[in-house]
């Protein structure tokens, strides 16, 4: 071993990365999210996005062997009462300057702002918030996960490839749940489809588990479902895992459910296993003995994406690490089937979608034949003349 | 289609005596191994195998074909005169890509789920040595003095050159995303890398062990995402290679020396896997959605026709006479 890792160091003494050992911290900072999901197989593991994170810099490590580059995750957890400032100021103490960031929205911008003179650089990794691509943008943020608007068009895509144009939306009572209602009507108008009737579904508090919950559900759903006009598709849209949960093979009329359950668009599912993608979940599955969710996913693509960008601009600082990022040449293999890049105007990543009933990869989003005149992933989401996003 | 490529067929076996070959084409998803008799253009048997096989390559010979079952952690040996599995050789788990020592005593092959090659010494039916490489090796190939073994790591992105005498890693070359296969030129002079995710053909000058250049593709009206180069032959002179481009369902004709892109050819649905005959008058595409293999006429650069195989052909190889 010790004759490899000399013939290692020769060889890139003469190439274009440092002989030198090349540290890199990667911070993760990370809200618990609610334990309060519909389904049990739903609830966050205490490693939640950390594991991602973990998984990530081992494999860089692997490359990292060759690169004399070596990567470290350093976990730093929130509760509701944390100072998210100090939090990060914890973090890049300890020397991160890239902080993968599992924040809500305004936490995440204050994280943002705070450590911007100190040349920290962000990868928000679950907040899905189309305010923080656009008005609210910081150059020092990159978004690994999808926004609600490249969400709600992969799904209306499909749903308009199979023909199932009109949509019963029913809609939970927390803001969020308004936001994913906004993009899935941005949605209908841009691919036509149409949302013959909304509804609301009232959260009047109480628990998520009980001992006999599905004998009152199976009648509450068709009554919640009943007397609407003709639909294709019933859209449930709900963030805080209210009811969305209760509504597939419960609709009074016989339909499809999508969005918040059923057919449900994500980055990531534990069930998606094509383009290579069941070598990634066979590791973390080998390492944590738990599947991988979107969350994890991102976190780890974060991390790749940090160890990419170093291995090749052969650097470890964060400026010039975001323009490489932004600039030509980068891109990043993610099992999804093709390359990802980065958008310039709001470094927002640039992805596919994957639609999963929770078992299966149904299908991937783009659509075959919505076309777009620089990448047909760009129709999923905020196009460039649409955006707001100033970054600065 | 049928009748020209009939009367092809015709015009060409009057003009030289026919050569016919057996060609054999790994079904992903069928578990099946396809065999093709190359001047009949159509499949004379299907071979159940293992689970989910991918790479394949045959003895020097021809009497022994190796095939990576991945799902089975194991090399299956087709013998190809009865066409009956003759018995195991222990790979790691999840074999995808097999090479062999240019007098065949000595496999090499990728293991995707432990960031190894591993070494199958095939008369002993032994493992004798394993090498650490990065993430998710796929691509090998040995260079034609036997000297250079090349591994190519699909999250690493990386071409490891390793001395097969010492069995250390010579050198480490950086390539496009997703670097999937690797072909010497028969000459040993240059090593192509397909990247299917950069979307890009890296050469490699072995001797100096640098990236002498990249080959980058554009289709008219294809988003730079669907083009994704795979499998590569080079012709024996050198002098011109085809690439494979998956979803892009086209093959590329580059000429080899200049580097430029002559032509693409269109042919079945994410095409992975490429191979010619012997005697290089036609050149074999495995085509994995479409469940066909494509005929090229490599003189003319034309695709002659479509075979139907199993489902989800991926790897392609064509036995010597």
């Amino acid at each position: 071993m010790k004759r490899l890792a000399a013939a290692f160091c020769l060889i890139l003494a003469a190439g274009p990365a440092a002989a030198d050992a090349m540290n890199v911290k990667v911070g993760v900072l990370r809200e618990q999210h609610s334990r309060e999901t519909l389904s049990i197989l739903d609830i966050p593991a205490s490693d939640d996005t950390l594991a991602g994170a973990l998984l990530g810099a081992a494999d860089n490590n692997t490359t990292g062997k060759f690169t004399n580059q070596s990567f470290e995750a350093i976990d730093e957890k929130l509760d509701e009462s944390t100072d998210v400032v100090a939090a990060i100021n914890a973090l890049t103490e300890k020397g991160a300057l890239f902080i993968i960031a599992d924040l809500s929205p305004d936490r995440l911008i204050a994280a943002a702002d705070r450590t911007r003179a100190k040349g920290a650089l962000l990868f928000n990794v679950s907040a899905p918030d189309e305010r923080l691509r656009e008005e609210d943008c910081r150059a020092n943020v990159v978004h690994v996960a999808p926004s609600r608007a490249m969400l709600a068009d992969g799904l209306a895509q499909y749903l308009v490839w199979k023909q199932w144009r009109k949509w019963l939306l029913i809609k939970g009572t927390h803001p969020n749940d308004e936001l994913l209602a906004q993009a899935y009507r941005r949605a209908a108008k841009k691919f036509g489809a149409r949302i013959v009737e909304e509804r609301v579904y009232e959260d009047t508090g109480g628990g998520r588990r009980s001992d006999s919950g599905s004998v009152q559900t199976q009648r509450q759903m068709p009554v919640l479902t009943q007397t609407a006009p003709a639909y294709d598709a019933l859209l449930a849209i709900d963030e805080s895992e209210v009811f969305a949960g209760y509504l597939p093979y419960r609709t009074w009329d016989p339909r499809p459910v999508a969005g918040s359950a059923g057919l449900y668009p994500t980055s990531w599912d534990p069930a998606h296993e094509q383009w290579g993608a069941h070598q990634l979940q066979n590791r973390f599955m080998a390492t944590f003995r738990r599947q991988m969710n979107a969350r994890d996913n991102n976190a780890w693509l974060a991390m790749r994406m940090v160890g990419e960008a170093a291995t090749r601009a052969g650097t470890n600082a964060p400026e010039k690490l975001r323009a490489f990022m932004l600039g030509p040449d980068f891109s990043i293999a993610a099992f999804k089937g093709v390359r990802l890049t980065l958008r310039s105007w709001n470094q927002q990543l640039r992805q596919p979608i994957l639609l999963s009933d929770g078992r299966m990869t149904v299908s991937v989003s783009p659509q075959e034949g919505f076309l777009h005149q620089v990448t047909e992933l760009d129709t999923l989401g905020l196009d460039q003349p649409e955006t707001k996003c100033r970054l600065k | 289609m049928k009748r020209t490529a009939l009367a092809l067929v015709l015009s060409t076996s009057l003009a030289s005596p026919a050569l016919a070959y057996t060609a054999y084409i790994s079904n992903e998803k069928g578990n099946s191994i396809t065999v093709i008799d190359t001047e009949k253009m159509e499949a004379t048997a299907t071979i159940k195998v293992g689970r989910r096989p991918r790479g394949i390559a045959l003895n020097k010979d021809g009497s022994e074909l190796y095939i990576c079952a991945g799902d089975d952690d194991a090399i299956q040996v087709l013998d190809t005169k009865t066409l009956k599995l003759t018995g195991k050789l222990p790979s790691g788990p999840d074999p995808e890509l097999l090479a062999l020592s240019p007098g065949g005593e000595t496999i090499y092959v990728s293991n995707e789920n432990d960031n190894l090659v591993t070494l199958i010494d095939v008369k002993r039916k032994e493992q004798i040595g394993d090498i650490p490489v990065g993430v998710e090796p796929e691509g090998m190939a040995v260079s034609p003095d036997g000297k250079i073994l090349v591994n190519t790591s699909e999250t690493t992105n990386m071409a490891h050159l390793i001395d097969t005498q010492t069995k250390a890693i010579i050198a480490n070359i950086l390539v496009d995303g997703r670097p999937r296969f690797a072909e010497f030129k028969k000459d040993g002079s240059e090593l192509w890398v397909s990247s299917e995710v950069g979307g890009t053909v890296a050469i490699i000058d072995p001797a100096k062990k640098e990236l002498k250049q990249k080959i980058s593709f554009e289709i008219p009206g294809m988003s730079k995402e669907a083009i994704q180069p795979i499998g590569i032959s080079i012709t024996g002179d050198g002098k011109r290679a085809f690439v494979a481009l998956g979803p892009a369902n086209r093959v590329a004709v580059i000429d080899a020396e200049t580097k430029k892109i002559e032509k693409y050819l269109l042919v079945g649905q994410r095409v992975w896997h490429l191979a010619f005959t012997p005697d290089e008058k036609y050149l074999i595409t495995a085509n994995g959605v479409s469940n066909d293999v494509s005929i090229i006429d490599v003189a003319n650069l034309k695709v002659l026709k479509s075979i139907p195989v199993g489902s989800f052909p991926w790897g392609v190889v064509v036995a010597p006479k």
